[in-house]
């Protein structure tokens, strides 16, 4: 059967052009193949201990960016998502829901990626599935993944473990991946070096497992609303209070100007290669020296402290010139502004 | 009131020109600042450079400023030998 | 105690830190010496963010306010306007272009990110407006044309490059300010709380320091322009502080960056070339003589309000709102009573609240 140029309702419809489409342009994608089991449901074997489930959306707009691409980011989000609850991934699943008239291109460069991306994590992709529908019922396409992975010995990370004098750290710089997709949105757009920080962390978060054990207290990326999200989430939950150091804060000064000029503060911006991660101060060193060791750490740093809440639990930030403030959850969309 | 940030023109074509801030370019305005030349710092404001910046007051009191200046005098400088080059 | 975020890492830094050690205590024995208490005015919405972001007020002694001023142009915008903007978003054959800020301003019961409508898109420059015109022909472009005088000239030199151009589909709704007139209408009837102003830093860089000569000399009120960056506003500060210890009232500036006695010329004469300035409403200060910015008559077919036969803006307040009583300075945030209940930065009833710098919404993001 001759391959279409783009995608067309009955891609989606369960029939011949189906099967071309998953038999000779998605299961190719993943490595041999092999692994892609073809029925409806896929078997994993799991050795004996407490799984990890998860699943997650992706619907990035542009679809490639400088530092990755739909593809990889549902990959990597998954596979963090995974790797920040102290498992370690096994599998994940794809779906696909593709808009009628997608270019055939566009639908091969972002599978190759997924299947780079799963490779290199080395984590199998098993089970998926593609719909197709109407022009105008979604924008391209949209990717959604579920992962399983097995918990890491005895990882128990949790919000109801961290204590006043837990330290927290982080991998690397804040806002990276946010800022990139910024500079490409229509309307915004703007040359720019910058690059989308879109990794898989689970070597960061097994190294810190396999050193440090259950002196690790809590470990979360975060992606939307950036550290303030995660920061004020982990106040509220932990009951603590939430001490930045803002000296100390990883920034890039691209991502910095950048961020100035459209009027954004990096704390409320998305990263989507960077793990936060609260540990007992007896670990901090240790963690800092293991994390600097690999190169997705190497600008690692211990950014704050858990304090006794006085009152409501409140994220604080002792500013460069010493002042305090607290630091809020964003509210949702981050608009560029003038004034 | 006003947000407004330096960035160095690296680029100028009439009253349009290129200006850069830490590697990131923005395409704006000069309209405002008649007597702007290649390799003054400007300050932007939603499009438009605004003032032309002094740079050693900056210097004194902007955090950023001294890094985002050295940074983009080594730029033009490489800039400026590529093009002695071709020439 | 020394706060643990201050760790100089190099030379530099230290001496920025030196900087800011000196600004503090020269406040400090400032206001000590005056010891009344002491209300300083930040004019510009972007001084009352850096405040918050740098966490100023926590620095300062006890007998020195800051109150946050009328400097933010979604605040000042009047309801009626943003209600004109409205119904000219809601039509068939508009483009509406904006910046940013102006998305979640309500009118009396929609804002533009509510209206979930495609012929409204934000942009960074009165040139991305021009280019949407271009683009479209078979729509007329509305640009929501508001700010201070820092802000004004782009709308002026888009409004010259579309008369020059024979862009007939553009147009702007203007409710550009100006701020010399707010000032002083703040000082004549409403109140005697400001002691002084700490002066927006790129409203000067347009105007000149030597604009509030007349604030100073009819008022007797210190004008001390600054920058945003933490240091500039505690030296800014200073000054001001010094100048009442010693009972000055002067024209300062510790902007010297960008900021000279003159302003930019260039930019003042674009402005005046195409606007003239009109009585027009400010919101929460009620109508201020001379302080809003219209079209001249020969540009008035780029003016919105001509091009689609408005014949007034009608001017309206949200009910319960103190937005005009907090912009004077006569009230906190949270004294109002909708703050943090029926009006938060989600739900914002008054335009303080939706504007990240307005003086609700840092207040409430900032906790103060």
């Amino acid at each position: 059967m001759e391959k279409q140029k783009k995608i067309m309702l009955a891609h989606g419809g369960g029939g011949r052009l189906m099967g071309d489409l998953i038999q000779r342009t998605i299961v190719p994608k993943f490595g041999d193949g092999q692994s892609v089991q073809l029925t409806d449901s896929a078997t994993v074997d799991v050795p004996a201990g407490k799984l990890s489930f998860t699943t997650d959306s992706f619907v990035v707009k542009p679809l490639f960016f400088n530092g990755g691409d739909i593809g990889k980011l549902a990959v990597c989000g998954t596979v963090n998502d995974l790797a920040v609850a102290g498992a370690k991934p096994l599998a994940l699943s794809l779906s696909l829901i593709l808009e009628e008239g997608l270019d055939m291109d566009i639908l091969e460069k972002v599978l190759q990626s997924i299947g780079d991306t799963a490779k290199a994590a080395n984590v199998n992709i098993i089970t998926g599935d593609t719909k197709v529908v109407e022009k105008g019922s979604a924008d391209e396409i949209f990717v959604n993944t579920a992962g399983v992975g097995m918990l890491m010995g005895n990882a128990d990370p949790s919000f109801a473990r961290i204590k006043p004098g837990d330290v927290i750290l982080v991998n690397g710089t804040l806002g990276d991946h946010g800022m990139t997709i910024m500079s490409q949105r229509e309307g915004l757009k703007f040359d720019t070096p910058l690059k989308s920080d879109c990794v898989c962390l689970h070597e960061l978060t097994e190294m810190l497992y396999n050193d440090c054990g259950n002196a690790v207290k809590f470990m979360r990326d975060p992606t939307r609303g950036g550290l303030a999200a995660t920061l004020n989430e982990v106040a509220q939950s932990a009951g603590v209070n939430v001490e930045l150091d803002e000296t100390a804060l990883p920034i890039d000064k691209t991502v910095q100007t950048a961020a100035d000029m459209l009027g954004f503060d990096l704390l409320n911006i998305a990263n989507e290669g960077k793990v936060l991660a609260v540990v007992d101060a007896e670990v901090v060193d240790r963690v800092i020296d293991l994390w600097k060791s690999h190169p997705l750490g190497e600008k690692a740093a211990v950014i704050g402290t858990i304090a006794e809440a006085d009152g409501s639990p409140l994220v604080e930030l002792v500013t460069k010139i010493g002042g305090r403030r607290i630091v809020q959850t964003p509210y949702g969309r981050e608009l560029p502004r003038i004034c | 009131m006003c947000l407004a940030v330096p960035a160095r023109v690296i680029e100028k074509d009439g009253d349009r020109a290129v200006a850069d801030a830490m590697g990131n370019r923005w395409n704006i305005r000069i309209t405002l600042t008649p007597d702007i030349e290649v390799g003054d710092v400007v300050l932007i404001h939603a499009g438009y450079a605004i003032t032309k910046v002094d740079e050693e007051e900056a210097k004194k009191t902007w955090e950023l400023f001294e890094e985002i200046a050295h940074f983009e005098a080594e730029r033009l400088k490489a800039k400026q030998q590529e093009g002695d080059r071709d020439a | 105690m020394k706060p643990s975020g201050l760790r100089p890492s190099n030379r530099k830094a230290t001496e920025m830190l030196e900087r800011i050690e000196q600004a503090r205590k020269s406040i400090h024995s400032a206001c000590e010496k005056v010891g009344r208490q002491i209300q300083v005015m930040e004019v510009c919405g972007t001084h009352t963010v850096s405040i918050f972001r740098h966490g100023i007020r926590t620095l300062l002694p006890e007998n020195l306010k800051m109150l946050s001023g009328p400097g933010c142009p979604v605040c000042v915008t009047d309801q009626g306007y943003i209600d004109v903007v409205m119904d000219l978003a809601r039509r068939d054959d508009t483009i509406i272009a904006t910046y940013g800020d102006m998305i979640r301003v309500p009118g009396k019961g929609d804002s533009l990110e509510s209206l979930h409508r495609d012929n409204i898109k934000v942009v960074l420059s009165t040139d991305n407006g021009l280019a949407l015109a271009k683009k479209h022909p078979d729509k007329t472009v509305v640009f929501v044309a508001v700010g201070f005088e820092t802000t004004t000239p782009a709308s002026a030199v888009a409004v010259a490059d579309a008369a020059r151009e024979g862009v007939g589909n553009f147009c702007i709704l203007s409710g550009h300010k100006l701020v010399v007139p707010a000032m002083k209408a703040l000082l004549g009837s409403k109140n005697d709380k400001i002691d002084a102003f700490l002066c927006p830093g790129h409203v000067s860089v347009i105007l000149g320091s030597d604009a509030y000569r007349s604030v100073v000399d009819e008022f007797n009120r210190p004008c001390v322009v600054a920058g945003f960056e933490g240091v500039q506003i505690l030296e800014g500060l200073a000054k001001i502080c010094e100048q009442i210890a010693d009972g000055r009232a002067e024209i300062d500036s510790v902007y010297g960056a960008a900021v000279t006695p003159q302003g930019n010329r260039t930019a003042w004469k674009i402005i005046t070339d195409m606007f003239e300035p009109c009585d027009g409403p400010w919101r929460g200060l009620g109508v201020i003589p001379g302080a809003t910015m219209r079209l001249k008559n020969q540009y008035k077919q780029f003016d919105a309000l001509h091009r689609f036969g408005i014949e007034e803006v009608p001017s309206e307040e949200p009910a319960g709102c103190q937005c005009g009583q907090i912009l004077c300075g006569l009230m906190d945030p949270p004294q109002c009573g909708l703050f943090g209940k029926k009006c938060t930065p989600d739900t914002p009833v008054g335009p303080c609240m939706v504007s990240t710098e307005g003086a609700c919404s840092a207040w409430y993001k900032y906790g103060r």
